[in-house]
């Protein structure tokens, strides 16, 4: 019984500790004056403004397009990298694996200039300028290693025999990856896919670089307006991205608890 | 498995993405440009050899390494706590450690910043009930704080998804054999969950080392880090190769940081390289 | 859950396509030029961009960079196709001298005639030729009247023990070396090692007694009492002491610096006419001041500045008196001796 309470009350503790400043954002998303310490008095005003102001809009457009993309396409080839990853033979995973790790070691400002000269150096032969596509392939190549060192401990995880026992019973090799690996491994690839989304949500230095001319991401918006001071119209709409998110959670979550009680049913 | 074909598209995707714009820095790193055009040399790297930039380096090495630990020590517990979580419950709780960080990191920090202040937000409840004011704000605890804040769900995750698996069989055996709750923690369920820690310091440690902004604005711009030395070089001075080159260094010295992480990931095939 | 996953990745991958062919070219269909402009956020009056759209027809793109470097980075690497960018003095000059600017042909600005003489003749522009100044200010020192009592008309100030931790300086190279150059009595743009050396000296010495070193968050550091004084911009001080009567701004009598960032207009444009269009719909009297109206820092523009509110004029922050200006100097290019900079700054800050 203690442990459970001691549980519980870290679990709260450590979810006070995240949310803390998430609470202030939303607090001051109402605030009257620009400052993003000093409350003078509540007002609805930079919510109606966030509605008018189309930059952000777009910004937003884009920066979800791109996450949600970029992750999902690094979660494909991602999870096929550690798959083939797992079984190579020492000296070539400890390459493999090193050079994967240079996204994420490097500062974005290497990352993100070295790509956009790479970028530039590539249209001057085809067409290709600075654009979404650019910013796309710079955000899936750094969610990719993200994505294998998720999916790789599963599969560390993951009985070694499982598959061979899948052939012996005389499934195909695609069948046997389909129905006997992908089930084992996919919380490491949903956990993969929820990483890759959350750094490209929140890109800024690699996406300025390697984005073209009127293709801006929230991140971009949000760090040019730090000079002259962040308005809480972005305070708005990051308290309503949040309550969308929450509103979603709670959706699955009651559809969820549904199915398991249909289940229960069926089962007693 | 051993179609490793299917690892093919990414190696292609790396050769093209990683490899190509490494070798980029690799050849700024090498090289400089002056009157006579560019030419080979091993200049950026002795400027760097200075006792100010080694100093940097290893305290931005320091300080990453602290801030791992701290969310080692504070994640796993989460990560063992979501994993004996009944099964629907689980996924929800899970994301609630994510979304958080789908708020603008800028805007999280400032948040803090709100939070931390000497007239801030935690300072006027203390003050309201009369309890000493905290000063925490421009001193490393709050750069580890916030360190810790931004990269824990890259810790709690790959250990929970690990976690979630472990043979509950296995555990219930080393209980009948007589072991109490902290042998078959230590003896069963921690060594099963290392490749899920290798990988969860991996994904936090390395990019802790080159993070500054975070040190910037919590901790002061006082005190440059390897990351802010690296950024100036390539847009305040513009001097694109000796900034290479620190990134170079920085590099190497954090590939053999995680070689030697590796050596406790016995079993080869985990979250990390060796080297 | 797979079929709305699948769903979700068909209409991604559809949008994806759909929006990557859509940005191709810069004249849409119907034969509208489309002129691109590079500013700083939240730089320009909120309906500008759709009046001026509306007028001359023409689509603007609008986006935005967050630092002179920065934007310096993307456009000098090729890899963008602005018209029109806003960045500050010392990156004009560096821009000029690096032929990334082309001439402005001020027979197509009719409006330069509203500029203040005062702001033409420029250091960085000494012949008039590249840029048209968008806004301006000062660098100070902003206290709060009821933690300092005496006079604020020194640097010395910043050095002085009794306000230890009670001092913000600015987590930027050029304006902290600055303003301790002018200290010290020598030029904030000069190159000489001897006398940047000092400068460091004294920045180290002072380290102790500075709570920290801040970038834009001073704002709401200072409205909160964080600290008793900090360096900031002009323009910044007019918002804070507006949402903190308490604080009052000062410039120093040693020195200060001169910021402008102008409008230039950028090498291989295929749209100068549009540019230049852009740039004296600027200049008109009621789009400049609902542009320093919106973002609250000075106007060089001498018809507007009439429709302003006496308060703001008679305010010393905005707009300062001639002699204040006179020992205030601009920012030179310091090309080379950047890297000096950099390395005392490093030196500053690695303890």
């Amino acid at each position: 019984m203690v442990k459970k309470i001691i549980m519980k009350s870290y679990l709260g503790l450590v979810l006070l500790f995240m949310y803390l400043p998430i609470i202030v954002l939303i607090v001051f998303s109402f605030n009257e004056s620009k400052s993003r310490g000093n409350w003078t008095g509540f007002t609805f005003k930079w919510y109606g403004e966030l509605f008018k102001n189309s930059q952000i809009k777009e910004a937003l457009y884009n920066t979800l397009l791109i996450a949600l993309i970029s992750a999902l396409i690094a979660v494909v080839i991602g999870t096929f990298a550690a798959i083939g990853i797992h079984n190579m033979k020492k000296f070539r995973k400890t390459v493999v694996m090193n050079l994967t790790y240079l996204p994420v070691l490097n500062p974005d400002i290497v990352t993100g200039v070295s790509l956009m000269i790479m970028f530039v150096f590539i249209g001057t032969f085809i067409n290709m300028k600075l654009g979404f596509f650019t910013m796309l392939l710079a955000h899936i190549t750094f969610n990719i290693p993200y994505v294998i060192l998720s999916v790789l401990p599963k599969l560390k995880q993951m009985n070694k025999h499982m598959y061979e026992a899948a052939l012996d019973l005389g499934a195909s090799s695609f069948y046997a990856l389909r129905k006997v690996i992908l089930p084992e491994i996919m919380p490491g690839i949903i956990s993969g896919f929820l990483l890759a989304f959350t750094l490209s949500v929140d890109d800024f230095v690699i996406s300025y670089f390697t984005t073209g001319s009127g293709v801006s991401n929230l991140s971009i918006t949000i760090y040019s307006m730090a000079r002259t001071g962040v308005k809480p119209t972005i305070n708005a709409l990051s308290t309503l991205m949040f309550a969308g998110v929450l509103l979603l959670l709670f959706i699955i979550n009651i559809r969820s608890s549904k199915e398991n009680k249909k289940r229960n049913q069926f089962n007693s | 498995m051993n179609k490793k074909w299917v690892s093919y598209p990414y190696l292609i995707w790396m050769v093209i993405f990683i490899v190509i714009p490494s070798f980029l820095i690799l050849f700024y790193a090498f090289t400089t440009k002056d009157e006579q055009g560019i030419r080979f040399t091993l200049d950026n790297f002795y400027r760097f050899c200075n006792p100010i930039f080694i100093s940097v380096l290893f305290k931005s090495l320091g300080l990453a390494l602290l801030s791992t630990l701290v969310c080692l020590i504070v994640g796993y517990p989460i990560a063992l706590i979501l994993a004996s979580k009944d099964y629907s419950k689980r996924a929800i709780f899970s994301m609630l450690f994510i979304i958080p960080m789908w708020m603008n990191f800028l805007l999280r920090t400032y948040a803090w910043l709100t939070l931390l202040e000497k007239h801030g937000i935690i300072n006027s409840v203390l003050s309201f009930f009369h309890l000493p004011a905290i000063n925490i704000l421009y001193t490393n605890g709050a750069v580890v704080l916030g360190m810790v804040y931004n990269f824990i769900p890259f810790m709690i995750l790959p250990i929970y998804t690990v976690l979630m698996k472990i043979d509950s069989k296995l555990v219930e055996a080393a209980q009948d054999l007589g072991g109490n709750g902290f042998t078959v923690f230590r003896r069963i369920i921690l060594p099963l969950s290392v490749p899920g820690v290798m990988s969860g310091l991996t994904m936090v440690f390395m990019p802790a080392v080159t993070t500054f902004v975070i040190s910037k604005l919590l901790g002061g711009g006082q005190y440059t880090l390897i990351g802010n030395l690296i950024e100036r070089q390539f847009l305040t001075v513009y001097d694109w190769n000796f900034g290479s080159a620190i990134s170079i260094v920085m590099m190497i010295f954090i590939l053999i940081s995680i070689g030697i992480m590796s050596k406790f990931d016995e079993d080869k095939g985990g979250g990390a390289a060796l080297w | 859950m797979k079929k709305v996953l699948s769903s979700i990745l068909g209409l991604a991958i559809v949008l994806s396509v759909g929006t990557s062919l859509a940005g191709c070219g810069d004249t849409t269909s119907s034969g509208k030029v489309t002129l691109k402009v590079y500013n700083w956020g939240d730089y320009i009056g909120e309906n500008v961009v759709k009046k001026f759209e509306d007028k001359y027809n023409i689509k603007v793109v609008y986006d935005t960079f967050a630092d002179n470097e920065i934007m310096y980075a993307k456009l000098k690497s090729g890899g963008s196709d602005y018209d029109v960018a806003i960045p500050s003095d010392y990156m004009i000059k560096r821009m000029i001298n690096e032929d990334m600017v082309n001439k402005i042909d001020f027979n197509n600005i009719p409006n330069y005639k509203y500029i203040d003489a005062k702001f033409k003749d420029l250091a960085y522009d000494p012949k008039n030729e590249y840029s048209v100044p968008y806004m301006w200010g000062t660098v100070g020192i902003i206290y709060n009247k009821t933690m300092v009592k005496e006079p604020v008309d020194s640097w010395n100030i910043l050095w002085d023990k009794k306000y230890d931790k009670q001092i913000f300086m600015l987590d930027s190279q050029r304006d902290s070396i600055g303003i301790t150059l002018k200290k010290l009595g020598y030029s904030l743009n000069t190159k000489n090692l001897d006398e940047l050396e000092k400068a460091k000296e004294e920045l180290i010495m002072q380290k102790d007694i500075v709570q920290a070193y801040v970038g834009d968050e001073v704002k709401d550091k200072m409205i909160l009492g964080e600290a008793a004084m900090a360096v900031v911009w002009s323009g910044d001080a007019v918002f804070m002491k507006k949402e903190n009567p308490d604080l009052e701004y000062s410039i120093p009598q040693e020195g200060s610096n001169l910021w402008f960032d102008s409008m230039v207009i950028l090498k291989n444009t295929k749209h100068q006419k549009e540019a230049e269009m852009f740039i004296n719909f600027m200049c008109e009297t009621n789009i400049a001041f609902e542009n320093t109206d919106y973002i609250g820092y000075s106007t060089p523009q001498t018809e507007t500045k009439k429709m302003l509110s006496a308060d703001l004029l008679k305010d010393k922050a905005a707009y300062p008196s001639d002699e204040q200006m006179k020992i205030c100097e601009v920012f030179e290019d310091l090309s080379a001796s950047i890297k000096d900079y950099d390395r005392i700054w490093t030196e500053i800050t690695a303890k």
